[in-house]
Formats: C-alpha cells, sequence, structure tokens
C-alpha cells in the first residue's frame, strides 16, 4: 500500500463518519462524540506508552484536571479558545512535575507514580468541595460558541469535536515526523544506542509524558462541554486502566492503533448493550470478561496489538 | 446551520415520540438502572419492583387498553452513562422513564427527559433534584429535607438524646442527608458532638467508630450506603458501642441485615417504606415480589413498584397517553391506595415533584426489621 | 494516649494483612520477575471459594485448608504456567498488562457469573473485646495480628534457615548464579508461586470478614500491597512487612487526627516521598541497573 492510497483510505473513512454521524440518532451521536473525546486522551496516551516505552496510570487524572479547569473556567465566562490552552498547559507542567522525580530513578517507577497520583487527584476532586463541587459536581457546563456560532445542538458539537480531533491527531503526526520525533523511534527502539548517540533519554521521555498529558487535558475539555456535568466518577483510576488496555489492545506505538482500541472501549459495548442479535445478547453482561480474557489472550499471541496482524503476516512470509 | 438541526431533531423526535404513542402498540417505558457498579442493591430491587408492576399491569389490560413494554438498561452507576441512556430512552419516545434510583446520576440525566418533556421517576433522595424547576422530575420516595426533620424530631422526643454523632458517607447521597440532617437537628436544639465522613466503599471503620466514642454523645446517627453501614455496625459491635444506633432508610434495610449480622440488633431507623408494615397492600406486595423473585423486596423494590402504580393512576385519570399531560396532572395529585392499592400508601405529590405519605419507625430485633411506631404524613401535622 | 494505642494496634492489625498480600508481591518480583497487577483479585477468589465450601457444609477451617490447595493449583502453578510462562521471555510490561487483564477478566466472571453484591463472611475469631490495662482490644485484632505474625515469623524461617529456603533466596538474587550452584530454578520459582497463593488465602480468611466478599474487594487490598511493597523496599521480604505495617498504622492515625476524607490518599503520599528520597524503599538495596 503506498503512502497515496493510505491517504485515500483515511480521508474516505473520515467522510464515512460524517456522513453517518449526520444521519445517526440523537444517542449514537453522542456517543460518537464520547470516542472523540476519548480518543484524544488516548492518541496522548499512546505518545507516553508507545513512542516513549513507559507504563502511565494516570491518563484519567490528567483528563480530569483537563476537565475541571474548563468547567470552572467556562462558568466563569472564559471564552472556551482560551481555555483549550489553560488546561493543556496545565496537564503539561503537572506532568513534568511528576514525571520528573518518577524517571529520575527508575523507569518502570512512572506507572507507580501515576497510579498514586491518580487516587490523589480523585480524593482532591470529591473532597475540595469549594473548587471542585465535591461528589455533586459542577453541572451546566456550557458548550462553547465560537465567532458567533454556537455549537449547543449534539451534532454541531459532534463536528466541532471531530475537526477538532482531526487536527489534534494531525499535530501529533506532524511531531513525530519531525526530527525531534524520530528521536522517540530511536529512543523506544534501543535506549542505550539512543543514550550513545546524544539522546537524552530522561529529558525526551518526560516530554513525551507530558505532552500526552496534555493531550488528554484538552480531552477533558471536550468532555467536560459534552456532558455539561462533571464529578470525580469518571476520572477514577479504572479509566487510566481502560485507556491503557485501549492502547495496548489497538497497538501502541502504531499511530492508529488507539482509533482501534478506543471502539473496543467505548462503542464496541455500547453496540452489544443495544443489540437485539440474541446469542450476542450474552456479551451484555460478559463483555468485560471476554475482554479481560481477550488482553491475557493478546498479550501471549500478538504482544504488538491488533494492528501488528498486518506485520505477524508478513514476518511468517518473509520466514518462509 | 445550527437552528435548521436543531429543529430537524426536535422535529424528529416529537415524530417519533407522536408516533409511537399514537399509534395501537405497546406503550414504551424505559428503565435507566443501577444494575452494576456501586448502586446495584439499589437498581436491581428499584427494577425488579417496576418489572412486577408491569407484569400485573398487562395481565390486567395494561395502559387504556395496551400493553407495556419496559426495557431496563443499564446505567452502571455512572452519571454520563445515565445521561447518554437518557437520550437513547427519548430518541425511543419513551412515554414515562423510570429512574435512575441514585442522586448523583438523576440530576445529570433527567436534562434530556425534560429537554424531551418526558415524565421522570426517580429513586434519589437528594433534596436538590426538586429544587431545580424542573416539571418533569417526580420522586418516589421522601426527599431528605421531609425526612430529617420526622428523624430528628423522634431522636429528641423518643429517643430523648440531647447530643448525637454522625457517621455518613461522603458522596451526593451522603452529603446531601448530612447537610439536611444537621439543620434537622440545629431546629430541635439537639447537640452534634461528632461529624465523621467516610468513603464510599471504605472497609476500615475502626477510627470513626473510635471517634464516636470519643465524643461519648447520647446517640449515633448511621448515613452511609448498604454496605458500609454493614461494616460500620460490625465494628460498632466490635468495639462494644452501647448507645442507640440511629439511621434513615438503609441502616435498617434487608440487605445490611443479612451483611451485619447479629450486629444490625437493636439498630433503630426512620423508613419511607418496609415490607414488614403492618398495612394490608404492602403485605400483599411482599407476598407477590417474595413469589416472583425469591427473596424479600428493600424499600427501592417498593418505590419501583408504587412509581409504576403512580403511572397507571394518572393515565386513567387522563385517559390519554400525553407525557405532557402526565407531568401536569401528577403536579398536586393524591392517589388513595383504596383505589389502587399498587401505591402501596396514600399518596401526594406537590408542584415540585415531592411526594408525601406516612412513614415508619423500625428497629432491627433478632435479624428481622419490627415497626414499632407508624408516623403520620408531613402535612398532616 | 489511650486512643493512639488503640489506634496503632488496629492499624497494626490491618496492616499485617497488607503485608501479606505485599510479601507475595514482593516473593514474585524477586524470584520471577513478575509484577501481578491481579494481587487483589489472588485474595478475592479464595474468599468465594471458601464461601462456596461453607455453603457445601464444609467447616471454616476445612473451607480453609480445601481452598489452600485448590489455590495452589489453580493461583500458583496454573497462573505460572498459563499465564507467567509464556509471557514472561516478553519483558516485564507485556506481563503487567496481562496481569491488568486478567484482574479485569477475574472480576467480570465473578460479577457476571456468579454475583454484583456483598455477602457476608464468618469470622476465624469470637466477638468481643479484651481489656487490656483500660484499653479495649477486638479479639478479631489480636487474632488477626498472632495468626499474621506467625505466618511471616515462619516464613522468614523457612527462607533463613531452610536449604530450600536459601536456594530460594539464591535464585531471587541471582538466577544464573543460583544456576551455575546446580539449583534447581524452575522448581524454585514454582515454590514462589505456591508461596503467594497460600498467603493470598491467609489474607483473603483475614480481611473478608471485614471487607465483605465482593467482587471488586481486590482493588483496595491490591493496590495497598503494591504500595507497601514499594515503600519497604521491592527486593526486601522484611521491607514488604515494614510497608504493610506503616500504611496501616498511618492510615488510621491520619484518619483520626488529621481527616478521614484523605485516609486513602496516605499510602501514596508515602510512597511518593519513598520514591523521591529514597527510591529502592526503606528497607532495600540499590538495584544495578540490568541492561
Amino acid at each position: 500500500m503506498n503512502a497515496q492510497m493510505k491517504t485515500g483510505i483515511l480521508v474516505a473513512s473520515l467522510v464515512v463518519v460524517a456522513v453517518v454521524a449526520s444521519f445517526a440518532k440523537r444517542s449514537d451521536v453522542y456517543l460518537l462524540t464520547l470516542y472523540c473525546v476519548y480518543l484524544m486522551a488516548t492518541f496522548g496516551l499512546n505518545l507516553t506508552v508507545g513512542y516513549a516505552g513507559q507504563m502511565s496510570l494516570g491518563q484519567a487524572a490528567f483528563f480530569g484536571i483537563g476537565a475541571y479547569v474548563a468547567a470552572i473556567a467556562l462558568k466563569a465566562g472564559v471564552p472556551f479558545l482560551l481555555v483549550l490552552p489553560i488546561s493543556a498547559i496545565a496537564c503539561f507542567v503537572v506532568g513534568l512535575a511528576l514525571g520528573f522525580p518518577a524517571l529520575r530513578v527508575q523507569h518502570h517507577y512512572l506507572a507507580f507514580a501515576t497510579l498514586g497520583f491518580n487516587v490523589l487527584v480523585y480524593l482532591v476532586m470529591r473532597n475540595e468541595e469549594k473548587l471542585t463541587g465535591g461528589t455533586f459536581g459542577i453541572s451546566g457546563i456550557p458548550r462553547p460558541s465560537l465567532f458567533g456560532v454556537s455549537f449547543d445542538g449534539p451534532l454541531a458539537f459532534f463536528f466541532f469535536t471531530f475537526v477538532s480531533l482531526i487536527i489534534l491527531a494531525f499535530f501529533l503526526w506532524w511531531l513525530l515526523r519531525s526530527p525531534w520525533g524520530r528521536a522517540f523511534a530511536a529512543l523506544r527502539d534501543n535506549p542505550i544506542r539512543a543514550e550513545s548517540l546524544g539522546v537524552n533519554i530522561t529529558a525526551y521521555t518526560l516530554l513525551a509524558f507530558a505532552i500526552g498529558a496534555a493531550c488528554a487535558g484538552i480531552g477533558g475539555v471536550y468532555y467536560a462541554s459534552l456532558v455539561e456535568f462533571i464529578e470525580p466518577g469518571p476520572f477514577h483510576f479504572s479509566t487510566s486502566l481502560t485507556m491503557l488496555l485501549a492502547v495496548i489492545v489497538g497497538g501502541s506505538g502504531r499511530f492508529f492503533g488507539p482509533v482501534i482500541g478506543t471502539i473496543i472501549i467505548i462503542l464496541l459495548p455500547e453496540l452489544l448493550r443495544s443489540t437485539n442479535v440474541s446469542w450476542l445478547k450474552f456479551m451484555q453482561t460478559w463483555y468485560l470478561a471476554v475482554f479481560g480474557v481477550a488482553v491475557v489472550a493478546l498479550m501471549i499471541w500478538l504482544p504488538g496489538g491488533i494492528l501488528s496482524i498486518g506485520d505477524r503476516f508478513k514476518s511468517k512470509e518473509v520466514a518462509k | 446551520m445550527n437552528r435548521f438541526e436543531r429543529l430537524a431533531i426536535a422535529a424528529l423526535v416529537l415524530s417519533a415520540a407522536t408516533t409511537s404513542l399514537a399509534q395501537q402498540g405497546p406503550v414504551p417505558i424505559f428503565g435507566l438502572m443501577e444494575l452494576s457498579g456501586t448502586g446495584a442493591t439499589a437498581g436491581t430491587n428499584f427494577d425488579n419492583g417496576v418489572k412486577l408492576a408491569v407484569k400485573e399491569i398487562n395481565a390486567a389490560g395494561g395502559l387504556l387498553g395496551r400493553k407495556i413494554e419496559y426495557t431496563a438498561m443499564d446505567t452502571q452507576t455512572n452519571p454520563g452513562v445515565a445521561k447518554a441512556l437518557a437520550q437513547k430512552a427519548v430518541d425511543s419516545g419513551a412515554y414515562v422513564v423510570m429512574g435512575p434510583v441514585f442522586s448523583g446520576s438523576i440530576i445529570v440525566s433527567m436534562v434530556e427527559t425534560k429537554r424531551a418533556e418526558i415524565p421522570n421517576f426517580t429513586g434519589g433522595e437528594a433534596a436538590n433534584i426538586t429544587q431545580q424547576g424542573n416539571p418533569y422530575v417526580f420522586r418516589t420516595s421522601f426527599t431528605q429535607s421531609t425526612a430529617m426533620p420526622k428523624l430528628a424530631k423522634y431522636i429528641k422526643d423518643g429517643v430523648k438524646a440531647k447530643s448525637v454523632a454522625m457517621i455518613w458517607v461522603n458522596n451526593d447521597f451522603g452529603k446531601g442527608g448530612h447537610d439536611s440532617m444537621l439543620k434537622a437537628l440545629e431546629a430541635q436544639g439537639i447537640k452534634v458532638v461528632a461529624d465523621v465522613p467516610t468513603d464510599p466503599g471504605q472497609v476500615d471503620f475502626s477510627g470513626a467508630v473510635l471517634k464516636v466514642k470519643q465524643s461519648n454523645a447520647d446517640a449515633l446517627f448511621v448515613y452511609t450506603n448498604e454496605e458500609e453501614s454493614a461494616r460500620a455496625l460490625r465494628e460498632l459491635r466490635k468495639q462494644g458501642y452501647d448507645k442507640p444506633i440511629i439511621g434513615e432508610t438503609t441502616l435498617t434495610g434487608q440487605k445490611v441485615i443479612e451483611l451485619a449480622g447479629d450486629s444490625a440488633n437493636g439498630a433503630l431507623a426512620h423508613v419511607g417504606l418496609t415490607v414488614d408494615a403492618p398495612q394490608p397492600t404492602i403485605k400483599a406486595f411482599d407476598e407477590k415480589f417474595q413469589k416472583e423473585y425469591k427473596y424479600k423486596s428493600d424499600h427501592n423494590g417498593m418505590k419501583g413498584y408504587s412509581a409504576m402504580y403512580v403511572v397507571k393512576a394518572i393515565t386513567e385519570k387522563n385517559k390519554k397517553l400525553d407525557p405532557k399531560e402526565f407531568a401536569k396532572a401528577l403536579h398536586g395529585a393524591k392517589i388513595s391506595a383504596k383505589e389502587y392499592p399498587g401505591v402501596l400508601l396514600d399518596v401526594s405529590f406537590d408542584q415540585n415533584g415531592d411526594l408525601d405519605r406516612e412513614s415508619f419507625l423500625v428497629k432491627v430485633e433478632n435479624g428481622k426489621q419490627v415497626v414499632t411506631a407508624t408516623l403520620p404524613p408531613a402535612s398532616a401535622k | 494516649m489511650g486512643d493512639l494505642i488503640h489506634l496503632i494496634l488496629s492499624g497494626t492489625a490491618t496492616g499485617a494483612i497488607y503485608a501479606l498480600a505485599a510479601l507475595g508481591f514482593t516473593l514474585l518480583w524477586q524470584a520471577a520477575g513478575v509484577i501481578n497487577f491481579a494481587q487483589g483479585e489472588f485474595v478475592m477468589l479464595p474468599a468465594f471459594a471458601m464461601l462456596f465450601f461453607i455453603a457445601v457444609g464444609a467447616p471454616l477451617w476445612l473451607s480453609f485448608l480445601l481452598t489452600c490447595a485448590v489455590a495452589m493449583v489453580v493461583l500458583g502453578y496454573g497462573f505460572k504456567r498459563v499465564i507467567v510462562d509464556p509471557l514472561i521471555k516478553h519483558g516485564v510490561i507485556p506481563l503487567v498488562i496481562a496481569t491488568l487483564g486478567l484482574s479485569i477478566a477475574v472480576k467480570s466472571i465473578v460479577r457476571a457469573g456468579y454475583s454484583a453484591e456483598a455477602h457476608p463472611f464468618p469470622s476465624a475469631f469470637p466477638a468481643g473485646q479484651l481489656s487490656l490495662g483500660g484499653i479495649a482490644v477486638s479479639y478479631a485484632d489480636i487474632g488477626t495480628l498472632v495468626l499474621a505474625g506467625l505466618i511471616v515469623i515462619g516464613l522468614q524461617m523457612f527462607l533463613n534457615k531452610t536449604v530450600t529456603g536459601r536456594a530460594m533466596q539464591a535464585v531471587a538474587q541471582n538466577t544464573d548464579a543460583a544456576r551455575v550452584l546446580g539449583i534447581d530454578v524452575k522448581r524454585m520459582v514454582l515454590y514462589v508461586f505456591l508461596i503467594n497463593a497460600v498467603l493470598s488465602v491467609v489474607a483473603a480468611l483475614l480481611v473478608t470478614p471485614t471487607y465483605l466478599a465482593k467482587f471488586d474487594m481486590g482493588d483496595s487490598i491490591g493496590q495497598k500491597a503494591f504500595f507497601a511493597a514499594i515503600i519497604g523496599g521491592f527486593n526486601q521480604t522484611r521491607g514488604a512487612l515494614l510497608g504493610g505495617v506503616l500504611i496501616g498504622i498511618l492510615e488510621n492515625v491520619v484518619g483520626f487526627y488529621v481527616s478521614p476524607a484523605y485516609k486513602e490518599g496516605v499510602a501514596l503520599v508515602l510512597f511518593l516521598a519513598v520514591i523521591l528520597f529514597r527510591p529502592e524503599g526503606l528497607l532495600g538495596k540499590a538495584e544495578e541497573r540490568k541492561v
């Protein structure tokens, strides 16, 4: 497959999604928007996990920080276009502050540190009632209106989110193509060699982690606007886990891995829930169980994720 | 583009609603239920109550001669999911929406049913649900701001306590009850000498109980969800606490008694609904429910069951299936249990969607809830 | 003062349970390089297994022994053969992910296949409390402390005094050298998995009366075990013990004197402080970087 064909497929699938959304029911549009929102966070996480080779179990915390900052700022009347960078920068800075001590010592400590951080952030959201509304959350978060156009309607907000997602994805793609981004690949493939070539491992890993955090923050802004209400629940540590698994299952370190992975964690369960096909009905209760077993199986037989199937065949052919 | 879209969607929703209600098919009613997650016990009971009522109503000819088609959907006790499911119920042209049961979820999801002008019953007890001017939300139980004053009065006159210690769970349910109770106790001149918040899902209550013991309060008020209530009772027993332990509804629920075992004995509570109440309508419900599900219903099962009969009563009064008219007619309505035994107790709704009826004082004796007194409705003072 | 002593005593009892789970966690890491994110579920499953045996009519002690046997086969040998062996060659991360998946799978299977609700669990110790010089201590706390203490001491003696125990330690410290010395590395690693399974069953026996048997009961204990292991020192068995007890006591003290709202945060703050100032853990030795 050459590059032109790939671009063609990509554009075609984007158009299909847009058309499907235009004719979908309200609840399905909502679901699709939710998917886009989560995808922003998992795209960011893929940078940390797939490209910098770090396990982060705190993506939901950054997602939540972005959402809370957005909720408070939007309710105070700060324009949406200003809220976006504020949330992104806030998450970036917190990411640096958290990643620095963890990465300084030992690399796999980032997983533990982010897990702990996530639980702490959750506690703060729940207990600092004056700031976060505590367990009652914050309701009545407005949807954006840019240049006099209101994005209040479900379909309008979907397209707004969809386009933002494409811009974000394009930015990440560009970042990975830049010389700076290529250092990531070198780092993931052979950290010791990369270091001897003058790549500062810790600095690069830290940056990747912080940018990943910022993406989650941006996703959080859209989340707050979409649901129009936030409370600590969705930012629990278990969401971080699901996001991590989405990236891994899709294929970490592959640019479109999160696209597949996020379908599996967000869209598929809802699809199955509303299915009328009788033999699929048992999946409504057993979905998570099957998912968990599938993750284990995937790690045993296809540790590169779903998108690595193609390579698997190729390498087998070469081996022959 | 935006206005056009809104119009188009409004038209779509409207046409979906009118078509599905106008034709002679079944009447769609949707349940947004906590079938998994922390609210699973409450949601499953509520759902079973609704299902039992639907079955009976359908067997007796349905709503104005049409069968009810009830679909329960699992919110996973997640407000975001509840909101999405509420949209789905709206899309499918629901006549009435039941649930969610938890206050945190209904606050979010009722925005959708309000927008679509569909009546929405909830099991939530947080005071703020009905204080936002939503004309489509209705309760199936007391709001905390009705229940707590009744309880505070009992603590003063019945228990004769001058000071109280409080253990409450730090979620929307517990916080709401805690705030209402503080006000109610203050109004009765009772001092709160220890005020201990606990986490949802907390397992270790040794510190909390120690604090309560230290405070030397005349009585303890426990306001947590089912599992935490059981753990708190076990720990109280373990540390030999001997003052009266008082709760609101959950503390003496079936599940709590089952989980806490002997430690539940002696606990007192004010409950809006209990299967152990002496009323014949409730006895009849208890038997039917046990026959159907092989276990004893808790108050949430009764909430779901009676709410479904409220739907029947008001629909028959209106003589048509119109969600908007339904909401209008329910405000200020009085439904008697004589005419509709399924509502279990005479019930009246006010302009906010809050309800009022008799309630009970209960005590746990030998692992069983025993009704010790019946309190009149708050409005009948 | 009486309060403080009471808090420390009951905190130590809770901490001892964390320590049991943390101990298995540490052993697995040392001997096999496994970070087991399903450790909490390893405690949850035996709780339900014991409930099953009790429901069939077995007394608690017999249920416990039967569950130990089943756990050694399933959570010890089975876990090693089915999940760890095929994955260990891919490195730490795929295995960690697999145990995360396992944790979700086990929880969901119990929830969907058995029950989403909490179930009561009989206590191994009588109710009531003992008055020790004016301080009331419950029998349950004393029993927990004694049993957990015996297990930990027994395990330490086994590791330090017996030939097998020393061989296991040798494997943990340097697998290659152990192999050269003629130690049956495979068998020693298997022993570690079996010990972890039994420790989990004991933790389940002690913790379930208060936690109640529920599909997600492992979440909190798994996390605590995890932090206890790192705080104490990931490469030291004694470290897990110290970490567990420290967390148990501090949680109680902070919950009582500072704010119960942040009780759950205690372990995390302690943990963050440890990785900042003493990354090898309080009792740990600095590890050399493995290239």
